[in-house]
């Protein structure tokens, strides 16, 4: 008992007195901090008149992050002060990547909402010399549309069939070697899948032959691998028990597959596609070089001459370097933002709404 | 217990497997197959079609800066200025954006309050769904102009650095710019890979380091990075890759040239992907053979780069 009641009072005597909540700020402190740092910084931009939202947010931030870590090392120590400077650090991390998003998709609707109308997007760019205050992107929409259509068309079969075989057939070594290369092909530089349908060309056509057709397998190059692996993840989600309960019926197993499997994971494979064709509808290079940068006038045949499309656009116009030209450019690179974001929403809407509950 | 029909259905026999099933399978099958085809077509028709360049080049494809390739004979033409230009590229990207992705990482895993946390992973996503053609017009458009007071201020107070010696180009339309550019393309896929490789951690690691009294930081430096360390190199390798192959940031933003130089602040390299774009459509001669060769060499860095990756990952995948 005498133990017991000795041992706090012995130490405490010699060393300064410690309350448990002593060493440590006040939960309020960062945000008060931080709140009353980004208001003096900008009162003293203002009063220097050099406001800029970027200069803003860099100043506040460093001086928050100076003072937390300083008061920090004086209050609770070393330790404490090392956390919370990363802690700073890894916010700072966060908002350096949404500073080029914002930036990004600002510029591009303030730029790009100047000629963005209905004219840009319903005329092409047939007879409209380069610099004159006319003209719009319809053909490059009408070769978006057709090249990328005929991409999904090729690719979504095998990709599907590919993850069917991936997930109910294949075992060993085959299923780990076409895993690998399926990642391996994730990796193709896009220019290159362009190069390899201009080789492929050449042999079959001759040299110079450039229409929708070869821009559109070479996109879907590109798209197979993407489709396989978000197919592949979709599939392995459909519950054995559903398989199971199929083959107790006697259904046979491609029966199972098509009627049971397929259906059970429709959405998550809408949504895989989807996001594939978001993916490879902004794809340029390979375009370039198998579809021609050229085209100014409207051309829905994918096997006849060259076809423009929307990103290919957006790059011949930048080339052509002048004003008018860079504001098509700023236009049709709104009109493929809005495309590619309506598939990527499109995609998750369809992906939560009609999702399997599995559990 | 009375029908007699039951039996009638008769279970799939052993023996003979049903038609529709074999061509079923026979068809999944030939998917999977057709897609290493198509890679090995991929490896096969661009050795094909360079071939006819390569054997008629005077120079060392390999090391040789010139490119007089739109020639009808005797072309000479090397990737060597070329690879110098991508690798660089590649390396400033991938040194500005891994740290800044490992931190967004520990970020929306650790630091973002729950509910926050798939909204903002979401948000780095978006990066990725930009088209790269929009990054170039971005790049040339906005981030360029901005830039060029910063890199001449760079030029005076770091100007002797060789990396940064002046006089700054008054477009800043150089390798810098490129990189940049290149840094943000590739974020979202490192980062990625690391909140996956993070999100794996065992729960019981990061509970006993901050049971023993651990702050947040000394829990993920001594619980969290190096569990994550494979998972975020391998992440780095496939953003690397990403960043050789890509075209259009590069071709935008640099002007064709065949000059090495570590100056990141005047204009002059190129790259491989760049080049390509940039040349192909005046290319003749042997000029669309040349480029198709030049193809072939992104071709197996970005192979080599995306194969070690993927290794490294699933080694890193076996270990935990």
């Amino acid at each position: 008992m005498s133990l017991t009641t000795a041992q706090p009072t012995g130490p405490g005597t010699g060393a300064p007195r410690r309350d448990l909540r002593s060493g440590s700020l006040p939960r309020y402190f960062p945000a008060a901090l931080l709140a009353s740092s980004a208001a003096v910084v900008a009162g003293v931009l203002l009063a220097f008149s050099s406001f800029g939202f970027i200069l803003w947010g860099v100043l506040t931030a460093l001086a928050y992050t100076v003072i937390v870590v300083t008061a920090s090392a004086r209050v609770e120590g070393g330790r404490k002060a090392k956390d919370r400077l990363v802690t700073a650090l890894v916010y700072v991390c966060f908002a350096l990547a949404m500073l080029p998003l914002v930036s990004v998709l600002s510029t591009v609707t303030g730029n790009g909402l100047a000629r963005f109308d209905g004219y840009f997007l319903s005329v092409s760019m047939n007879g409209v010399l380069p610099s004159m205050d006319a003209g719009g992107a319809y053909h490059a929409i009408a070769g978006t549309l057709a090249i990328t259509g005929m991409a999904t068309l090729i690719s979504v079969p095998i990709g599907i069939m590919t993850a069917v075989y991936l997930v109910e057939y294949a075992r060993g070594r085959m299923k780990r070697t076409i895993m690998f290369f399926v990642d391996v092909m994730t990796g193709i530089p896009s220019i290159v899948a362009g190069l390899f349908v201009v080789a492929l060309w050449i042999i079959l056509f001759g040299p110079g032959a450039t229409n929708g057709a070869a821009g559109a397998i070479s996109l879907a190059v590109l798209m197979i691998p993407v489709v396989v692996r978000s197919s592949e993840e979709m599939l392995r989600l459909v519950p054995q028990d559903l398989r199971e309960a199929s083959y107790a019926l006697g259904v046979p197993k491609w029966r199972t597959i098509t009627k049971v499997v397929l259906p059970t994971s429709a959405a998550g494979l809408t949504t895989g596609i989807m996001l594939a064709i978001a993916r490879v509808i902004g794809e340029t290079a390979p375009l370039i070089l198998t579809a021609g940068s050229s085209a100014v006038s409207i051309n829905w045949n994918l096997f006849d001459g060259q076809m423009m499309s929307l990103p290919v656009f957006i790059y011949s116009q930048v080339r052509m370097g002048g004003a008018v030209n860079y504001e098509r450019a700023w236009a049709a690179a709104l009109t493929l933002i809005l495309v590619v974001m309506l598939l990527f929403f499109l995609a998750r809407m369809i992906g939560r709404l009609f999702a399997p509950k599995s559990r | 217990m009375t029908t007699t029909d039951a039996p009638t259905v008769a279970p799939p026999s052993k023996g003979k497997r049903r038609i529709g099933d074999v061509a079923f399978a026979g068809l999944a099958r030939g998917s999977g197959i057709l897609i290493l085809l198509i890679l090995a077509g991929v490896a096969a028709f661009l050795i094909v079609q360079a071939w006819p360049s390569l054997s008629a080049n005077t120079a060392n494809f390999i090391t040789d800066k010139a490119w007089d390739a739109n020639v009808r004979e005797n072309p000479a033409f090397g990737v060597g200025a070329l690879a110098f230009g991508t690798v660089l590229a590649a390396g400033i990207a991938l040194l500005l954006a891994t740290p800044v992705a490992v931190g967004i990482a520990l970020f929306i895993v650790y630091y973002a309050p729950r509910r926050l946390a798939s909204l903002l992973g979401y948000m780095v996503d978006l990066l990725a769904a930009i088209p790269s053609v929009v990054y170039g017009l971005w790049g040339i458009g906005f981030l360029a102009p901005q830039l060029v007071p910063v890199y001449e201020g760079l030029a005076r107070n770091l100007g002797w650095i060789p990396l940064f010696a002046g006089p700054a180009s008054t477009s800043a339309r150089t390798i810098l710019t490129a990189g940049i550019v290149l840094a943000v393309m590739i974020l979202p896929i490192i980062t990625a890979m690391s909140r996956d490789v993070f999100h794996q951690v065992p729960q019981g690691h990061r509970e006993a380091a901050l049971a023993m009294g651990a702050t947040r930081w000394e829990m993920i430096r001594l619980a969290v990075l190096p569990f994550g360390k494979s998972g975020v190199i391998g992440g780095a390798m496939l953003g690397m890759g990403r960043a050789l192959g890509e075209t259009m940031a590069v071709a935008m933003i640099l002007s064709p040239s065949l000059i090495v130089s570590w100056n990141l602040l005047q204009s002059g390299n190129q790259t491989i992907a760049g080049h390509i774009a940039l040349q192909y459509p005046e290319a003749t001669g042997y000029g669309v053979s040349a480029l198709i060769a030049a193809g072939l060499v992104l071709f197996a860095i970005t192979l080599v780069v995306n194969m070690g990756a993927r290794y490294i990952v699933a080694r890193g995948n076996k270990e935990s």
